[in-house]
């Protein structure tokens, strides 16, 4: 199997152009392979949630906590909105005419692109300077939330650490996202420029052949990356126990059982243990 | 970049004598095929070792691909039809003159006594980056050489380039599109219509191909309906060498009168973009108005917007502008027939 597809410069040189078609099935397969997998363990699965006792308790205890508690505000909604009908646009304008539908493709392509561009950008400063930071992102501090949910999956009783805002699964397919998704988008910016738009001038020379074959391949590799990782995503948002997350990120809250059910309140603090930033006072949520 | 070398790659000839077992034949090897119709196209592709097919389907013994048949009121062409018979036939000279006219125009008569209308409208863009072997995108690769600030553009699209600047060049193609032609097209699971303007493909939509055949499909026949039957055709060829040569522009137009008024029209430049390009907004400008120099000068202006031109091309937008006005008016260089 070709991973990659060679044409020679005009200088006679050999130069990467683009990743195979190849992966794309690859990936498709292994997506789909994935959500198959996934879905036939968990029907057999032992996976331990907190016990419904133990919930109850807790909820008995926190009565102070309000009923509705706000997991993705508005502005966290829709940038999550927006980026995931960019996202769809530019996997069906990429790939439909790779299985053989055939459409001009290409301006809504670049189109879908730029939103998803300018989604990214409202993100990342929306994230750093209004929400925590930190709370996305995996580190060294939650190997003992790995063991402990391991565990779990099978079948142990395991007190240890609940996650905080986001399960250790959303933190890794963040940070899988991150990694393709500017991988997709920087690359994009520069073929974007070799491509007529009313936008500017286009400049095929903007980078040298050696760089505009890096910048395909990559761009390729991150979108049939992309093709997995979405279907994974889909997977796990219609899945039934999941579902109260998809649910948060539509309405935007979760109910204090579901709080108190999923997640560690120490690592995840609302109403009022929510430490402040930026000097403003957090209301419940806003972690 | 590409050198003649007159010896053409190794590869298993085929010579099938029925349309059947050559759609077979493209079914079973796909893209590793080349169909060979006159040769014209793709002896230049494989004495350029440009493309090294694995085999060569040969359509010149297929006699059902041969021979023009009167059909519905109409005519139907075999796709393996040379041209010169296209030209000679009485039908054709008297019904639909604009398609002799275009294929008249076609290179020299050695090469319309072996090219086929089939070929000459299936034919691939004359893009010396691509059929130089550049690794352009057209040919797999990710840029247009020829549409770079340097590049050598003289011949290449006004309309609707879409990262891809070649542009078709056959003449026949247009004068097809003008008389409402269709398309047979034979694949393994049977036979399917194209109304010619459908049957080129701009890059936009597949930018390796310039048409919607399949590898595993063939042209078979083109039908020309009684539609558009003696209308009054025009038909005029710019190109370099008045000798023979590739056009510049051409147009094709066919026009039925309405009292002393334009009634339906069909227009058609090509050369101009990857597809032949029918201007249905003249068409829709014209009709019910008098053909008159202020309707050609009018029409004229109205062809060439949305016209985006190269360093090298931009002769093409008055050349585009020009022709249409006398393809409504008239010239002393080409005339109406009807």
């Amino acid at each position: 199997m070709d991973f990659l597809r060679y044409g020679r410069s005009p200088w006679g040189e050999t130069i990467a152009q683009h990743v195979s078609w190849n992966l794309f099935w690859a990936s498709l397969f292994a997506g789909i392979l994935f959500f198959l997998a996934h879905a036939a363990y968990m029907l057999f699965s032992a996976h331990r949630k907190r016990a419904a006792a133990e919930t109850d308790a807790l909820e008995a205890s926190r009565r102070d906590l309000p009923a509705k508690i706000e997991r993705h505000n508005l502005s966290a909604r829709l940038f999550h909105w927006v980026m995931a009908a960019s996202m769809f646009v530019l996997l069906f304008t990429a790939f439909l005419p790779v299985v053989g539908v055939k459409f001009a493709w290409v301006q809504w392509h670049w189109i879908a692109g730029l939103v998803l561009t300018a989604s990214i950008v409202f993100h990342i400063i929306h994230a750093t300077f209004f929400l925590d930071f930190w709370s996305i992102w995996v580190g060294p501090k939650d190997i003992p939330e790995f063991k402990a949910e391991m565990l779990r999956e099978f079948g142990h009783d395991v007190p240890g650490p609940k996650p905080g805002k986001y399960p250790l699964g959303n933190r890794l397919y963040h940070l899988a996202i991150v990694v393709t998704g500017l991988a997709v988008t920087t690359t994009g910016l520069f073929m974007l420029k070799a491509v007529r738009t009313p936008m500017f001038v286009r400049d095929p020379y903007f980078i040298s052949e050696n760089w505009r074959g890096f910048t395909y391949v990559t761009h390729g590799l991150a979108g049939v990356g992309l093709v997995g990782l979405v279907i994974a995503h889909v997977y796990f948002a219609v899945r039934p126990e999941k579902w109260w997350i998809t649910k948060s990120m539509i309405l935007g809250w979760i109910t204090r059982r579901q709080y108190l059910e999923h997640h560690e309140p120490s690592r995840w603090r609302v109403g009022a243990a929510a430490p402040s930033t930026g000097g403003a006072p957090k209301t419940a949520g806003q972690a | 970049m590409a050198v003649i070398r007159d010896v053409i790659p190794v590869f298993e000839l085929y010579q099938p004598t029925t349309i059947d077992d050559a759609v077979r034949l493209l079914d079973q090897h796909g893209a590793d095929a080349l169909v060979l119709a006159g040769g014209l196209d793709s002896m230049d592709w494989l004495k350029d070792r440009l493309k090294k097919p694995r085999v060569v389907v040969d359509l010149g013994q297929i006699k059902e691909l041969k021979g023009i048949r009167e059909a519905n009121g109409g005519i139907e062409i075999g796709a393996m039809t040379p041209l010169t018979e296209v030209v000679k036939h009485p039908i054709v000279r008297e019904k639909y003159s604009l398609l002799m006219q275009a294929a008249e125009l076609v290179a020299s008569p050695q090469i319309r006594n072996q090219g086929t209308i089939g070929g000459n409208v299936s034919q691939d863009t004359r893009c010396w980056y691509y059929r130089g072997g550049w690794s352009c995108y057209r040919a797999g690769g990710n840029i247009c050489y020829a549409d770079t600030p340097t590049a050598i553009n003289r011949e290449h699209a006004i309309f609707d380039a879409d990262r891809c600047v070649a542009v078709n060049p056959s003449d026949t193609a247009p004068a097809l599109v003008a008389l409402d032609a269709q398309m047979v097209i034979r694949g393994p699971r049977g036979e399917r219509v194209v109304n010619a303007e459908d049957y080129w493909i701009g890059p936009g939509i597949d930018i390796t191909r310039m048409n919607v055949l399949q590898p595993n499909e063939l042209l078979t026949a083109i039908r020309i309906p009684a539609t558009m039957a003696g209308a009054q055709f025009y038909f005029e060829k710019v190109r370099d060498r008045q000798v023979w040569d590739f056009p510049l522009v051409n147009v094709a137009s066919a026009i039925k009168p309405n009292g002393g008024n334009i009634g339906e029209a069909r227009l058609v430049v090509n050369a101009v973009s990857a597809t032949p390009k029918r201007l249905r907004s003249v068409e829709a400008f014209i009709a019910g108005k008098p053909r008159n120099e202020e309707t050609a000068n009018a029409a004229g202006q109205m062809a060439v917007q949305g016209a985006q031109v190269l360093r090298h091309n931009g002769y093409k937008v008055p050349l585009v502008r020009n022709l249409v006005k006398r393809a409504i008016r008239g010239s002393e260089g080409g005339s109406w027939t009807s």
